[in-house]
């Protein structure tokens, strides 16, 4: 199963890093990574993972958030059918 | 990877303009759960709802998690009790409702309809038994919707029913009164209804439909707002395409859902209704994209055209997206569950004869508006009737959901609580129509319903 982490928050050091070592724990692999800064102090994230066979995505998700939590982020993490279906025809 | 602009774009929707699905609703089939034996008819009925619905809310929520987005309600409608309850012959439906209640509650959805009756052409006598427990059944239950059917294109109006139905809103106010008329905001009063809407108080499992079906009902007055707000300027065929692209994201977004929900359930998918309804928070309301358009206040002169431009727009962006768009599917005008039309509302602006002209274009009718206690049963009927001839003649559906707030007097509010919101207590004419709604029997349908 394919999806979205978007993440945003104030610009830090180490924010990928912790968010990565949370996909290793879980198996899961990056696909696509994008990121920006916005008006030198937002950083927006958007990367395309493939969950981990077998994996919880209800685990998954609850680690993502407790580690963009701790970095003072604001994390999403959706199947990427929703935004497939919202903007491909 | 799909755009990021897009990502974000969606991302925006869902955070900051109220894009939700607004109702995940399962339309279980009681054909089979008729009997001469209530208590038996009962049982089987609260089994079937058990059964099906066992996995609906839990469904709900896991879709939700996965897809990061709301999805406000789950929902039940079933069969018209009318019809499921007439072979008991029984006098009093109200144990029905009692019983829907308790299967409602037990599966954890948030409103169960289709304590419905479809009585456009006539009634039997069970149905004028069932009409007369509304009011008991809504004072004695608390998540059950009630609708009745009073006229389509194709029969005319059936003006007995709509003279019981007078008496029948006014005393559903009556019976929780302590509520604010609570009774009445779940009782809607259709003509030409549909079978398969999913949004509360109206909702019913047609007598057309499968065993079970998932219909989901997807909303953002918000969305459409944030598209056209920094539009100044454009010209108003501008303002329609842009509103058609929003309507067309969003509807998709519901079909995926829809699609997973039945898929997961092991029901059949039937409709997503694409229907701007509005809630009391800031940021989803109807009113403000017709303010956006350029009106001063929702309810002036102009009000019309530009929900007209709205609902055709939200229409077609709807039917590019899905091939099974359906219910009622465009733009509601609920006075109570609407930020702006409540302000409208409070102004003066915004007044009945006003709305029941918006509700000429717009997809449903006379929706959660207050008039005062004292307002006679008989005007109750009149207003259903006008609302009645209005969806009878142009094709389409209309309908009445009008609280008589009990002790309540013009420039009162009421409050409901949640997304049924307050209502400000509007002017409604004292000239009387008794006479004529007493006369009873039944307006003829229009010429051009003679279409075969």
């Amino acid at each position: 199963m394919r999806a979205i982490i978007s993440v945003f928050g104030k610009d830090r050091p180490g924010i990928i890093a912790g968010l990565s070592a949370v996909l290793y724990r879980h198996g899961a692999n990056i696909l696509d990574i994008s990121q920006t800064v916005m008006q030198g102090a937002i950083f927006t994230m958007v990367m395309l993972i493939e969950v981990g066979e077998g994996d919880s995505f209800s685990g998954l998700k609850a680690d993502l958030e407790e580690a963009a939590e701790g970095l003072g982020m604001e994390l999403h993490l959706q199947r990427e059918e929703i935004f497939d279906s919202m903007h491909r025809i | 990877m799909i755009n990021t602009r897009d990502i974000l774009s969606t991302i925006e929707m869902i955070r900051h303009q109220c894009l939700d699905i607004r109702t995940i609703t399962m339309g279980i089939s009681l054909k089979d759960c008729m009997s001469e034996d209530m208590g038996r008819a009962i049982d089987k009925i609260k089994e079937k709802i058990l059964r099906k619905a066992e996995k609906l809310v839990k469904t709900g929520e896991e879709i939700e998690a996965e897809f990061g987005i709301p999805i406000v309600n789950k929902r039940i409608s079933v069969t018209p009790i009318s019809i499921i309850g007439e072979p008991t012959g029984t006098a009093d439906y109200a144990p029905f409702a009692v019983a829907l209640d308790e299967a409602g509650k037990e599966v954890g959805v948030d409103f169960i309809g289709g304590f419905s009756a479809l009585v456009h052409k006539g009634m039997t006598p069970g149905e004028r038994n069932f009409i007369r427990s509304i009011p008991e059944a809504l004072a004695s239950t608390d998540i059950v919707c009630s609708s009745v059917n009073v006229g389509t294109t194709r029969a005319g109006i059936n003006m007995d029913a709509v003279a019981l139905m007078g008496e029948a809103v006014k005393q559903a106010a009556e019976r929780t009164a302590d509520q604010g008329g609570l009774g009445a905001a779940k009782l809607v009063v259709f003509c030409n209804a549909v079978e398969d809407n999913p949004f509360m108080a109206g909702a019913f499992h047609g007598i057309g439909e499968g065993d079970c079906v998932i219909n989901v009902g997807v909303s953002g007055p918000g969305v459409v707002y944030a598209a056209i707000a920094d539009m100044k300027g454009a010209n108003l065929g501008e303002i329609a395409e842009q509103i058609k692209k929003t309507a067309f994201h969003i509807t998709r977004m519901g079909e995926l859902v829809a699609r997973e929900a039945s898929r997961r359930l092991g029901a059949e998918f039937g409709i997503v209704d694409l229907s701007l309804a509005p809630t009391p928070a800031q940021g989803d309301s109807v009113a403000r994209i017709l303010e956006a358009m350029g009106l001063e206040t929702c309810g002036g002169c102009g009000t019309t055209a530009a929900l007209a431009l709205l609902n055709d727009a939200v229409k077609k962006g709807g039917v590019m997206a899905s091939s099974n768009v359906g219910g009622l599917s465009g733009a509601f005008i609920p006075v109570s569950e609407d930020e702006g039309m409540i302000a409208a509302a409070r102004s003066g602006v915004l007044r009945l004869e006003k709305l029941e002209a918006m509700t000429c274009v717009c997809s449903v009718g006379l929706d959660m508006i207050a008039v005062p206690g004292d307002t006679p049963a008989e005007t109750l009927s009149a207003i259903i009737a006008d609302e009645a001839a209005i969806g009878m003649v142009n094709n389409k559906t209309t309908a009445v959901r009008i609280i008589p707030v009990p002790g309540g007097k013009v420039g009162d509010e009421v409050s409901f609580g949640g997304l049924l919101g307050t209502a400000p207590i509007m002017p409604c004419s004292k000239v009387s129509a008794s006479e004529f709604i007493h006369r009873g029997g039944r307006i003829p349908a229009p010429i051009h319903s003679q279409k075969n």
